[in-house]
């Protein structure tokens, strides 16, 4: 266990948990947008930022990002300082200019002060901040679809080549987890097309609507070990019928 | 040859080795550097060789032909060197052959039409070691670039290679007192970064974990620098050397060399020094009849800058997109597939078996307090010996530029970038700077890998920090958003000011966002990548308001800002008229021409062909 300051108020963690874990656990509100609780740190988007320092530093501090930086014996950390608002301003600002469409981006950028981009709009707009989250996600499942081509401002999130990737499985992941909401995707009752793909979708055999994509039933059952016509339910009515098991033991006993 | 069993069987193949080469009275060395291969020294080799054959000089001892690697004075290329005499032949053709082997290889007596002559003066400097240009260096890293045949092995043990590392095994020294040595030394990173080798090594030694990787990092992408290149290419078993001395000092069997995908020589001589050398026992499994166990494999880059990084390059060893991560776990705790990894530059790599050889205090005793030993560097851009030096640590920025570069060719100097595209512009008044990691990081430029541009007075300075800043935007890896939208703007505001729509408040803008990016940024590419704008605006301020508030360009660069304009010397020859692709210079033919300054772009097009000096430059 290590002891640390947070906002002037005393903490504890385990050595090597970064600081945003600690602040989150502890209520403590530090702003990101290339975080999430399923994957590590990233550290792209900088608006985790904090400033730390230590007694023995002699006055010297840094800028760490919290989503990576482990907690130390003796740390003082400042989530709110104004070398941190600064950066965090500015990060903003540059977002702005990139997505000024991104309501997310418009809203984040208006806490800082920021309503209008003080830089020069870019000529194509993009809602994408390349956040890396969906890529990484994808990763993470085990499907690897999309990835980052290209490099700085060049940089984009696509499938090898701009192609229909046969390793997609039109999960959503990507979509439902963009912060910007810029993944389109389209849905009828039959398909849904995302990434140049089309899905069919499975029709739950109960309820009758539609829930995961064929695909990725084959794909679930393939990690789990499960058949596949265990994935044609629902998970709400499988839940329901769950529920309805333990409540029938329960009237029986 | 076949495998070494031991040091002794070593001192003994390289002691014969040796004899055979203090026998060869006339060897001529054929410089085969990037320079001179660009200017055809392939084809020199060759007819050398022809001729010798036709002469019947090709199967003695007393005569050799040695194809090297770069020499140095690029400048003068083809550069053919008479060992070991020292005579110095520049810009050889294949047609001076003949005469060089009439003369020199027969007659052993100089060729003086083809020997350099100082700097505005005429009389032959028959040897190069009394040229200025290689009086004032001291070759350490250099020792034998351009002197031997990288190709051969054989080369590399008559020069007393091998040796250092033999000597560890023979001795049984501890893996430690190595270490110790290093670190006693002081020797610092060459890539630029100047952290403590010994340091490094040190606490990659102290982490947990049975697997430790050593890399050597030859991604050198730096616009203007090829030190590495010259080392890999020219002397690629001593960077071998001092990787087995890396691998020994920390008991690990693996080590990678990852070299840019541009350089193809160099990774096929470090290939080929690498199979020689498994071949003659100095790799793979019970090395000179002991224990140890160490091999090399080479990983090419894919051609981007940022991976010359070392977490980018690591991932991109690992097959990952290379971009850089945080380093708040040192790549020495967690580097390399997680596992403690040294990553050190080649010239760092090639310094290692020279230090053993001679001890630390050997080492020490070149150089300065704060660092020690020698610095390769690259000489480029406006400055009349174009080359590859190695400086004592402690040189002023003025004898490299002026005693052993030869000053500028035109006009006055002005300034000098060092440390790559993310150092910073050191202006005429800090020439007399000490060249070392502190004194130029506190000038605002840094050491970087070593390549040093120099600049005229023709040069503008809003204009060049552009021009790096925009070599920054197209290697930056896109990962965080100060470096990837941060460098964008900040291009954008330097384009508006050279384009004549620059803004009071323009260079308080650039300062902000500067700071904003050099604190927010993931990697040392976004952390130093305001650093040419920052310099230049620190030392060229007045420049910048002549651009701004003056809308002009002392550099007579930027386009928007000048304008062309025909002077009375004008014979109206129509030379000029003919090559406007704007078709806007008008006149009659023996009187003089106008351009239409509204219509001209300042394409230069008529500057280039008037014989007359009759076009100048306002702004």
């Amino acid at each position: 266990m290590v002891e640390f300051t947070i906002d002037g108020r005393k903490y504890k963690a385990d050595k090597g948990e970064v600081i945003l874990a600690v602040a989150r656990r502890h209520g403590i509100f530090i702003p990101t947008l290339c975080f999430h609780d399923a994957l590590e740190g990233w550290g792209a988007c900088r608006m985790c930022m904090v400033e730390i320092t230590k007694p023995s530093w002699d006055g010297w501090s840094k800028l760490v990002t919290a989503c990576l930086f482990p907690v130390e014996q003796d740390l003082i950390i400042s989530t709110t300082s104004e070398r941190v608002t600064a950066v965090r301003k500015i990060v903003l600002d540059l977002l702005l200019a990139r997505c000024p469409d991104s309501e997310v981006i418009r809203d984040f950028a208006a806490e800082y002060g920021v309503e209008e981009t003080s830089f020069r709009p870019l000529d194509k707009k993009d809602n994408c901040i390349l956040c890396g989250l969906c890529v990484r996600l994808c990763e993470m499942q085990g499907t690897s679809a999309i990835a980052t081509i290209n490099r700085g401002v060049e940089k984009m999130v696509d499938t090898p080549f701009n192609d229909p990737n046969p390793d997609c499985i039109g999960c959503l992941v990507c979509a439902r987890n963009c912060p910007t909401g810029t993944i389109d995707f389209e849905e009828t009752s039959r398909t849904r097309k995302i990434w140049g793909g089309s899905f069919d979708l499975n029709h739950c055999t109960v309820c009758g609507k539609a829930h995961i994509t064929v695909s990725q039933a084959y794909f679930y059952a393939m990690k789990s070990g499960l058949p596949v016509e265990y994935y044609e339910e629902c998970d709400e009515c499988r839940r329901k019928e769950t529920a309805k098991k333990f409540s029938d033991l329960l009237v029986e006993s | 040859m076949g495998k070494i069993r031991n040091r002794a069987h070593l001192k003994e193949i390289a002691h014969q080795l040796a004899e055979e080469r203090a026998g060869r009275e006339v060897d001529i060395v054929v410089c085969c550097g990037p320079g001179c291969l660009a200017r055809g020294s392939e084809k020199i080799a060759d007819e050398f060789e022809k001729e010798l054959k036709a002469r019947k000089l090709d199967g003695k001892a007393s005569v050799h032909l040695t194809r090297a690697g770069c020499h140095g004075l690029c400048e003068k290329a083809p550069v053919v060197t008479i060992e070991p005499m020292g005579f110095f032949y520049q810009t050889v053709t294949p047609e001076d052959v003949p005469d060089i082997v009439e003369t020199t290889v027969i007659g052993r007596k100089p060729l003086t039409r083809l020997s350099y002559s100082e700097n505005g003066k005429k009389e032959p400097v028959i040897k190069y070691s009394d040229i200025s240009f290689y009086k004032g260096q001291t070759r350490i890293a250099l020792r034998n670039v351009g002197r031997i045949d990288p190709l051969s092995i054989e080369d590399y043990l008559a020069a007393g290679g091998y040796d250092s590392f033999a000597k560890l095994l023979d001795e049984n020294i501890e893996a430690d007192t190595v270490i110790d040595v290093i670190e006693k030394s002081g020797l610092k990173g060459r890539g630029g970064g100047g952290f403590g080798t010994g340091r490094k090594w040190r606490s990659c030694k102290r982490a947990t974990g049975d697997t430790r990787y050593v890399i050597c990092n030859g991604d050198e992408g730096d616009p203007g620098a090829f030190m590495d290149r010259a080392i890999m290419e020219g002397d690629p078993h001593s960077v071998i050397e001092g990787i087995l001395i890396g691998g020994y000092a920390l008991e690990t069997s693996h080590g990678y060399i990852y070299v840019r995908q541009e350089y193809p020589l160099a990774v096929k001589h470090l290939q080929k020094a690498i199979d020689d050398a498994r071949s003659a026992g100095f790799l793979g499994k019970g090395i000179l009849g002991s224990d140890f166990n160490f091999d090399i494999k080479i990983d090419r880059g894919g051609g981007a800058f940022v991976c010359g990084e070392s977490s980018a390059l690591m991932a991109s060893i690992e097959g990952r997109v290379g971009e850089p991560r945080a380093k708040y776990i040192h790549s020495t705790d967690r580097g390399l597939f997680d596992k403690p990894t040294v990553l050190n530059n080649v010239e760092t790599w090639n310094n290692v078996p020279m230090i053993i050889q001679k001890g630390a205090d050997w080492f020490k005793s070149v150089g300065t307090e704060r660092a020690s030993g020698t610095k390769a560097f690259c000489l480029t851009g406006n400055i009349n010996n174009t080359g590859l030096v190695e400086v004592p640590m402690g040189t002023s920025l003025r004898s490299i530029i002026f005693e052993l570069g030869g000053g500028v060719p035109s006009g006055e100097f002005k300034a000098v970038q060092t440390g790559g595209p993310s150092g910073g512009c050191v202006p005429a008044s800090l020439l007399d700077l000490p060249v070392d990691f502190d004194a130029l990081t506190e000038a605002g430029a840094m050491m970087g890998s070593g390549g040093m541009i120099v600049m005229d007075d023709s040069t503008c300075m809003v204009d060049i920090s552009k021009y790096f800043l925009k070599f920054l935007i197209d290697e930056s890896c896109g990962k965080c958003v100060p470096c990837r939208e941060g460098l964008r703007q900040m291009y954008y505001i330097l384009c508006d000011i050279t384009e004549g729509k620059g803004k009071p408040g323009d260079l308080d803008r650039i300062t902000a966002l500067g700071e904003a990016i050099i604190e927010g940024s993931l990697c040392a590419l976004g952390k130093s990548g305001p650093n040419p704008v920052i310099s230049t605006m620190k030392y060229f301020d007045e420049e910048y308001n002549a651009h701004i508030s003056e809308k002009r360009c002392p550099g007579k660069i930027c386009r928007p800002l000048i304008t062309y304009r025909v002077n009375d010397k004008c014979t109206g020859c129509v030379v000029c008229q003919r090559v406007c692709p704007e078709d806007c210079i008008a006149g009659v033919k023996k009187e003089v021409f106008v351009i239409d300054e509204d219509a001209c772009t300042r394409c230069g097009s008529c500057l280039a062909v008037c014989k007359f000096d009759a076009i100048d430059i306002f702004s």
